[in-house]
């Protein structure tokens, strides 16, 4: 009888011969993963490849087929009070009547827990997390109202004001600005650096890259785990996405259709915004 | 000059009529607004047309209508959850089916009443000003319970209204709420049907709600705004119904119809005025 804990502590992820996918249509095939606390982490990988997926097995959103998945030491699920995820930008109905400190302030209601109102302690985790993405100017906007950037930005702030152990991030540089890309990842670094651990979804193979420290290939397998120089391997690439991408120079150019959805899992919604009328 | 406001007042079933349609105000403008919110207007005309099975059988039992309503609502509402995450079937298909079911049973067993009589009439368009004291207070109880479940979970239902895989992620049981938010629904129409009727709750559910979306862009003013017209339009409708000796359940409607009209006229003329002071970029 060893009074050690089962789990290593230094594993903030674990799947061991994970598959799963939608009703019929598998996504994932016996991956096998582990992402020590601390990494700054990119997935990436062809439409369909399982980057959501693999997201979502772990914020326990869905159930695997067969295997297992272990988050923080726990089975999934059990520790979701320290996970933050922030869905893809589609998945969000932007006209919704709430301001980026609404959306702020929703990190801290699953802690609150039903009965208790938001307190000082509350306004002040919300302040400074809309300060450090640098939203604060910006707190009585309704989220429709403000651009691309700003919006992962108010995300982002509610995932901070959460207090998470884990960030599970769904494409969060896809369509934002540089400088706005610049300043979520620089968060993210320092977050890891502090000790938690961030998992991203990505399409942007230049900013994992540059921005991530570890970065997993995934094409329903996981292909490769790695640093991130990983994603100019041509060799990893062309096992990743099968011949869709073309070098030139020394920059690997992805051929892949546009619209990210990987998945139409049950009772999603997705929200394409109309053109304002002018 | 008063008189034309309090001469009604003089008579108990006014007072009742008055207390109960804004009771039936305020729940529905709440309850509307995370329907609104969720697009679940269809689900509430579906639910209230649900009801009408339980309020037959409860009539042909001679049980309290209230018990086989809710009865009738809740079973469908819960349906209607199970059939879309079980099913694999879009939610509007879940909820035609289910509903158009549930009527075609309601009139079925109404059609096998001998002599079908004005009480069941009522249900079918509502009927305020005949309410009865007892049913005016199950009412009331039945309002205030729905409001405090709301009171508790406020935070929880705007949140898994809003982003519900980030909710689910952080740890809420996203599955129970919205069962929950459908039996609260189920309740709500179950309290008007006496007010407005089955064919009408759903415009006591979403009117306000919509209108209060015109007019603002914050989750709390909505919910003001909502709520003030779900108590100020019944007590306007009512007034009217009582002078015009119209029918008090599409009246309070009709006000609150218009109410919805003239906010869209002035957000479109905002939106207008906003087009000539900038100048096409």
């Amino acid at each position: 009888m060893s009074a050690l804990p089962v789990t290593s502590t230094s594993v903030a992820v674990r799947l061991a011969h994970v598959t799963a996918g939608y009703d019929h249509r598998q996504a994932l095939e016996d991956v096998d993963l582990d992402i020590p606390a601390g990494a700054l982490v990119a997935i990436f990988g062809p439409n369909g490849g399982g980057k959501s997926t693999l997201l979502k097995l772990v914020a326990d959103l869905i159930q695997p087929w067969s295997g297992v998945v272990e988050v923080l030491g726990e089975p999934a699920g059990r520790a979701a009070r320290r996970i933050a995820y922030v869905p893809q930008a589609e998945l969000v109905d932007w006209s919704f009547p709430v301001s980026v400190w609404d959306v702020a302030m929703m990190g801290r209601f699953p802690r609150l827990g039903p009965w208790r109102r938001p307190g000082q302690l509350d306004g002040d985790a919300v302040a400074l997390a809309l300060e450090r993405v640098g939203m604060a100017e910006l707190r009585s906007s309704q989220i429709g109202s403000l651009s691309g950037g700003q919006r992962r930005r108010a995300f982002l702030a509610r995932a901070i004001a959460a207090e998470p152990d884990l960030y599970l991030l769904d494409e969060p540089v896809t369509g934002v600005d540089a400088t706005t890309q610049e300043d979520l990842m620089a968060l993210l670094a320092s977050e890891t650096s502090a000790g938690r651990t961030a998992i991203a979804t990505t399409h942007d193979l230049a900013a994992a890259a540059e921005h991530f420290t570890t970065v997993v290939a995934l094409n329903q397998r996981v292909i490769a785990v790695g640093a991130s120089s990983l994603v100019l391997d041509p060799d990893v690439l062309s096992r990743t996405y099968g011949g869709h991408f073309l070098v030139l120079g020394n920059q690997a150019v992805v051929m892949d259709d546009a619209h990210h959805h990987d998945s139409a899992s049950g009772g999603e919604q997705h929200y394409h915004e109309r053109p304002e009328r002018r | 000059m008063l008189a034309p406001l309090t001469e009604p007042l003089a008579y108990d079933f006014f007072l009742r009529a008055l207390v109960a349609s804004s009771m039936v105000g305020v729940v529905c403008a709440v309850i509307g607004s995370y329907m609104v919110l969720r697009g679940l207007a269809f689900m509430g005309d579906a639910l209230s047309h649900s009801a009408f099975p339980g309020v037959v059988l409860a009539y042909l039992l001679k049980g309290p209508f209230y018990i086989g309503a809710a009865v009738a609502a809740v079973a469908t509402a819960l349906a209607i959850g199970w059939v879309t995450r079980r099913g694999n079937l879009r939610g509007d298909t879940a909820i035609g089916v289910l509903f158009a079911g549930m009527f075609a049973l309601g009139i079925f067993l109404f059609s096998l009443i001998p002599n079908y009589v004005g009480d069941l009439f009522g249900f079918l368009f509502g009927e305020v000003l005949g309410i009865g004291l007892g049913d005016l207070v199950a009412l009331v109880g039945l309002a205030v319970a729905v409001l405090a479940v709301v009171a508790i979970l406020w935070k929880e239902l705007l949140y898994t209204t809003f982003d519900p895989l980030g909710a689910a992620a952080s740890g809420l049981p996203v599955a129970a709420l919205d069962y929950l938010l459908l039996a609260l629904i189920a309740v709500t129409i179950v309290v008007s049907l006496q007010a407005v009727g089955i064919i009408l709750v759903v415009a006591m559910l979403v009117t306000p709600a919509a209108t209060a979306q015109l007019l603002t862009r914050s989750f709390g003013r909505l919910l003001a705004v909502a709520v003030t017209i779900g108590v100020l339009a019944p007590m306007v409708g009512l007034y009217a119904s009582y002078w015009l000796n119209a029918a008090s359940g599409a009246t309070i409607v009709l006000v609150e119809t218009a109410i919805f009209l003239v906010a869209l006229l002035f957000r479109l003329q905002v939106g207008r005025r906003r087009e000539t002071l900038q100048p096409a970029s």
